[in-house]
């Protein structure tokens, strides 16, 4: 059966826009009440911003562990489609039926890639690697990782037309490359809609003082990405300009959370990163000085309040309160100097480090990209559900921001909201 | 049903240049007819060929000698009736392992697919499609939420929207809990800086006008009995004693006049092992159930009684319930902070009691408070806030220093403070809305002390303030931040009648609270159809605790759904199979019983497991406890994996030692595909056999290798220990145990203990697959060749 005859058949459906741990999560938990569900998502893989992150906070587990088994759940449901390079482009109708127009860009692959690899051997141009925030490469034909769920290459149209386009097609044994392949629109029509948008970084080069223009200084998710082990340098955490080993790194907390004049709230989730990014430094660097630079620390609840605890027992790590005013270069040694404002002592602290990561925070993707349909959104570009009225819901860091858990937690009700929406139209 | 194999051979990705397909082939036994080779097997052709054969030769069973089974599924997938069994030749074979001569078959790399391929028929043999589990009574769809507050009204109202009926049980005599007795609470919407007045209301009159929704106030759960879909809870008014309680009533006091009841068979007593399968003819069946009991406060402990030996301190009821070896409670220093001396001194909990009854008073005299201190943390050199305090107590003191600026005019005061302020999210703005009034002083502090100033007033001294100076403050009261404390902490609440006992186990994880431990499943708990919500749960704000009886509204009835359907629930979703039993060689050991994470069997007055299809979430792990070896899956199964082990060739030369490995399909599994994906090799000598769960792997499979020569067997597992990796929460622990037994049963074969080892990885570790493959070759080399070997 082809998507499009699945698609057509099916009535009183919802649809999941994203395919985040929060979409994943509406998706999986309305399939497995019995709905159908179609699962939109604009990456050639599912499983967004956790299938980035090297582990969890508070257990230090890997989200792919996660993603396995929802993966496994998506496998076994035959309620739900997904559909992936796709976006919604257009949206008619109300609650209880909807018209929705799906735009599906070519992957240039299809269905009968084996994941054989040969086209990424033949593949000589070097591209800038999306999925590590560009530290690395890529090449023109590229799995975006080992765990992408769907398993299938892609293949980038930077390379139409190259020779490395050529030897790509000819490579493939299995007649899977079609670069002839266009744009497709699938029309669903679904009783409720769930927008799982997402997140993503807030722009580390709009804050000024924080010198984020120097090699060594990165963001909490370019970190992510340096502890992995598919991450850009096998995992290991090495300085960018050099890949020198650390002695010392500084954490800089609130990097344009909390501030008037970047985002006035606060992102939830970065102060609990950065402590678990203290651990992957000391897991690799038993000696290393780690400088935490803090407003408050936000360890909500009893299990993160245990880890924070924990974290303070390392008598190398140094937590200091205190907005970091400035961080700094020495152009000759590329070390980085961030200077703070201690809050209580009121000195100001100084401290040379190797590296510093800015634990920047939660920009909604809807506060620059205008939802089709009838979305309202607050003044940061979080969506505002309109629960009674119906029909759409938003989710996840779409509507605030979140950790895992309560993303999913989220995600699990309005799956129930949707499901409403079914039922009594 | 007959079983008809289909073998098909895919020379595809590398595999036709690795091996040598002709001699592959020649594997397949000839009773085998149908067999293929192609060198695209997932091709639309190759598909066409498998399809075929079902249609035309009866082929029930197609063995797929190809990839992983991880990949393709829905390729290589021809419907229910046809039974799938794929071979990994790729990732298990050719892409993981190099030749030692490049372009050459390599000798030991065939016999591993050789060997493979055997396994993969002989498993296939004994799978049978899966049918849905039945059950004896039809289910009910009803949803009984226990705890009428917030949570429990919102969770009810969030079922019966979606179509189904729910019942609140409430002990106090009123719906609304704590919520009902706030003045306002934070703010939920854009521009998150006012007070809102409190929804409880609004909720109750809801509730009680949806026809779907029953509330029954002064009403307790006595037990529940049952499963998923078939609960029989009986009720009682709150108070009284039952026969159905669980744990079962003390029994009344010697010379209390007890009328003599004749002993019934089906009454509930503690000396009756049986009581928890008593049928209350009288209880009510619901499908699920939704545990929103909430919170109480921390209690403070009042300073001038220092902490007691526990056997003084509480009496022999108390003793008999607490648990064994719980550490005594670590009594918090709060001298300092004057509360239980200081009639000015209170919690948040009293302060908002107050408020919301009129306006903020001085205990002591009654007089208006127009100056008060919010501490959040007790200090003492910690930056800790008081247990439980979670970030819930930031946000109160913001809301409560609201309430002493409306109350007390222009001139009033409010102090605040903290180490910490955990104004999360868009709370930020809340935070910010009470730093712009200049009636509101905020700062971090370590408070020193606090002191009666004659006349009722309190002096509170702080240090390391903001101020970077020692602060004084005359006030009028100090309001401790104390935190919520889950129902939960100390009671299993619950009452369930089930054999491994009436609550959710291992909260000591949570302190007491029975959250999830899994970040990506955060409604799961050890007890399939039970999902708590709001501050049972986790300390939780109003609007929190409303969105979190969502979820818990749509697991309960994804529950039912399921029970309904026949099919499991998370992580083996749509699962249809259910363990057989056989139970005529049953010895009743009640190791199934004891060990299921879930709790899914009771035993009766013999020992003899009963069980409960709804609750069992197919793990497997009662199959690998039973020395007997009489629980198996249709598609799973001690025959069908131990025919694998069977099935694996074992040459007596030294040279090839062989290896069996059992690995976690959830975990291990995969990082062995991941390996393979990055091209790591690993020794050929290891034979691959996924497994449900390690809980799941009998220790029969293990005696199978070894007795026919096998010269080691290695588990991979996930993680277990307090953040325990193992989705089916025990398997991996409970795996690790036996397998420690079964070293004692080797040394009595003369066989060494360390030729069956358990490592731990997670799914991401893939780096670390051959350093584990080939530390374990080098231990079986060390130990020598088994002796068994040849026999």
């Amino acid at each position: 059966m082809t998507e499009e005859q699945r698609a057509e058949q099916k009535k009183g459906s919802i649809l999941v826009v994203g395919g985040g741990i929060s979409g994943l999560t509406a998706t999986l938990e309305a399939a497995e009440v019995g709905y159908e569900v179609f699962l939109v998502e604009q990456n050639p893989y599912l499983g967004g911003r956790v299938a980035q992150l090297k582990h969890y906070f508070p257990k230090l587990c890997p989200p792919t562990c996660g993603l396995e088994i929802n993966f496994r759940r998506i496998k076994d449901n035959p309620r739900i489609s997904f559909y992936t390079m796709a976006e919604v482009q257009n949206i008619s109708g109300g609650p209880g039926n909807y018209n929705v127009t799906v735009k599906i860009n070519p992957r240039y692959v299809n269905e009968k890639c084996t994941c054989c690899g040969e086209c990424e051997k033949v593949c000589m141009t070097k591209l800038p690697d999306e999925f590590n925030f560009d530290m690395g490469t890529t090449k023109g034909a590229y799995l975006p990782h080992e765990m992408a769920f769907p398993m299938r290459y892609v293949i980038s149209p930077k390379i139409l037309g190259t020779d490395d386009a050529k030897r790509a097609v000819e490579a493939c044994k299995y007649d899977a490359i079609d670069l002839n392949m266009q744009p497709r629109t699938v029309n669903l029509n679904v009783g409720a809609i769930i927008w799982a948008t997402g997140w993503k970084p807030y722009d580390a080069s709009k804050i000024d003082n924080l010198g984020f223009e120097y090699p060594n200084v990165i963001t909490n998710m370019m970190m992510e990405r340096l502890a992995s082990l598919n991450g850009p340098t096998g995992g290991k955490i090495l300085r960018p300009s050099d890949n020198k080993k650390i002695s010392k790194i500084g954490f800089v907390q609130c990097a344009g959370s909390r501030d008037e004049n970047h985002l006035p709230y606060c992102s939830y989730i970065c102060c609990m990163a950065s402590l678990k990014q203290a651990t992957y430094v000391r897991e690799q660097y038993p000696e290393a000085q780690i400088y935490v630079f803090y407003i408050d620390i936000r360890a909500p609840g009893q299990r993160y309040e245990k880890f924070y605890k924990k974290i303070k027992e390392d008598e190398n790590i140094f937590l200091i309160k205190g907005k970091v005013a400035e961080v700094q270069e020495d152009p000759s040694t590329k070390d980085i100097t961030v200077v703070a404002e201690n809050a209580v002592s009121g000195e100001k602290v100084q401290e040379t480090v190797d590296m510093a990561v800015l634990a920047t925070g939660m920009v909604p993707n809807t506060a620059d990209t205008k939802l089709p349909g009838d979305v309202k959104c607050d003044p940061d570009g979080f969506v505002v559900s309109d629960l009674a009225a119906g029909g759409m819901y938003a989710t996840g860091c779409a509507v605030k921001p979140l950790d895992v858990t309560s993303s999913n937690q989220h995600a699990t009700g309005m799956a129930l909201k949707a499901i409403q929406t079914l039922v009594s139209s | 049903m007959e079983k008809k194999l289909g073998v098909y051979i895919c020379t595809g990705c590398g595999i036709g240049e690795a091996l040598d397909i002709e001699k592959l082939e020649k594997k397949v036994p000839p009773k085998i007819k149908v067999r293929k080779t192609h060198p695209i097997m997932c091709s639309p052709e190759g598909i066409e060929l498998i399809k075929q054969d079902i249609a035309e030769e009866g082929v029930n069973t197609a063995v797929i000698a190809a990839c992983s089974r991880r990949v393709l599924y829905d390729v290589f997938d021809f419907g229910p009736e046809t039974v799938v069994q794929r071979v990994n030749l790729r990732e298990g074979v050719v892409w993981s392992h190099k030749p030692q001569e490049e372009g050459e078959v390599d000798e030991f790399i065939q016999e591993m697919a050789e060997d493979y391929l055997r396994m993969g028929m002989a498993e296939a043999e004994k799978i049978l499609p899966a049918e849905p589990a039945e059950l004896e009574e039809p289910i009910d769809k009803r949803i009984m939420v226990m705890g009428g507050g917030v949570t429990g009204l919102s969770a009810a109202l969030e079922v019966a929207r979606a179509g189904y009926e729910a019942v609140v049980i409430e002990k106090e005599a009123q719906a609304g809990g704590f919520a009902a007795r706030m003045r306002k609470q934070t703010p939920s919407v854009h521009p998150y800086e006012d007070l809102q007045e409190p929804v409880i209301q609004e909720i109750i009159r809801e509730a009680e006008a949806h026809p779907k929704v029953e509330i029954r106030t002064g009403t307790e759960v006595s037990r529940i009995a049952g499963a998923p879909g078939l609960y029989d809870v009986t009720l009682k008014p709150t108070g009284t004693k039952n026969k159905w309680d669980i744990p079962a009533p003390v029994e009344a006091a010697e010379g209390a006049e007890a009328p003599a009841q004749p002993p019934m068979a089906d009454e509930a007593t503690p000396e009756n092992p049986a009581n928890i399968l008593a049928k209350d003819p009288e209880a009510e069946r619901f499908g699920a159930v939704i545990l929103a009991t909430g919170w109480k406060p921390y209690e403070l402990e009042a300073p001038e009684k220092p902490a007691e030996p526990a056997e003084a301190a509480e009496g022999e009821e108390a003793k008999k319930e607490g648990e064994e070896g719980e550490e005594v409670k670590e009594a918090l220093s709060l001298e300092h902070l004057g509360y239980g001396k200081l009639a000015n001194v209170v919690t948040n909990v009293a302060l908002e009691e107050m408020a919301a009854q009129g306006k903020i008073l001085r205990p002591s005299d009654g007089k208006p408070a127009t100056s008060v201190a919010f501490v959040q943390c007790p200090g003492q050199g910690s930056d800790e806030d008081f247990p439980y305090a979670a970030a819930i107590t930031s946000m109160v003191a913001l809301k409560q220093a609201k309430y002493v600026r409306e109350d007390g005019g222009a001139d009033a005061k409010a102090y605040i403070f903290y180490q910490h302020m955990r104004t999360l999210g868009q709370n930020e703005y809340f935070y910010k809305s009470a730093q712009q009034d200049e009636g509101i002083f905020l700062t971090k502090g370590d408070i020193v002390g606090v002191s009666e100033n004659g006349n009722g007033s309190l002096v509170l001294e702080a240090k390391d303030t903001l101020l970077g100076e020692n602060i004084k403050v005359s006030v009028d009261m100090v309001v401790l931040g104390t935190g919520m404390v889950p129902t939960t902490k100390d009671d299993p609440v619950l009452n369930l009648a089930y054999r491994q006992g009436p609550g959710f186990r291992d909260l000591d994880l949570f302190e007491g609270y029975c959250d999830s431990n899994f970040i990506c499943f955060p409604y799961e708990t050890r007890r399939t159809g039970i999902y708590t919500a709001g501050c049972v749960r986790r300390a939780m704000s109003i609007q929190e605790c409303r969105e979190d009886a969502m979820g818990a509204a749509l697991k309960a009835i994804q529950c039912i759904e399921s029970a309904n359907r026949g099919v499991s629930v998370h992580p083996r979703s749509g699962d249809m199979t259910f363990p057989d039993f056989f139970f005529q060689r049953c010895t009743q050991c009640k190791r199934c019983t004891e060990e299921c994470p879930f709790g899914a069997l009771d035993d009766d007055e013999k020992g003899t497991p009963l069980p409960n299809p709804t609750r069992c979430r197919r793990c497997g792990t009662c199959m690998g406890a039973c020395p007997e070896r009489i629980i198996g899956f249709s598609d799973y199964n001690i025959d069908s994996i131990g025919s694998a082990v069977k099935a694996m060739d074992v040459p007596e030369e030294d040279e090839k030692p062989r290896v069996l490995i059992l690995a976690c399909e959830n975990d291990a599994y995969p990082a062995l595909d991941m390996a393979a994906m990055h091209g790591l090799t690993y020794s050929p000598f290891v034979r691959v056999i996924p497994v449900r769960c390690l809980g799941s792997v009998n220790v029969v499979w293990i005696k199978d290798a070894l007795s026919k020569g096998v010269d080691g067997a290695l588990l991979i597992g996930c993680k277990f220990g307090d953040d325990y990796q193992c989705h089916f929460i025990k398997g991996s622990e409970l795996c690790d145990i036996r397998m420690d037994k079964i070293g004692e049963a080797l040394l009595s074969l003369a066989l060494e203990k360390e030729r069956v080892q358990q490592v731990q990885i997670a799914i991401d570790e893939y780096d670390k697959i051959p350093g584990i493959i080939s530390e374990f070759m080098a231990t079986i080399e060390e130990v020598g060749p088994n002796p068994f070997k040849g026999f």
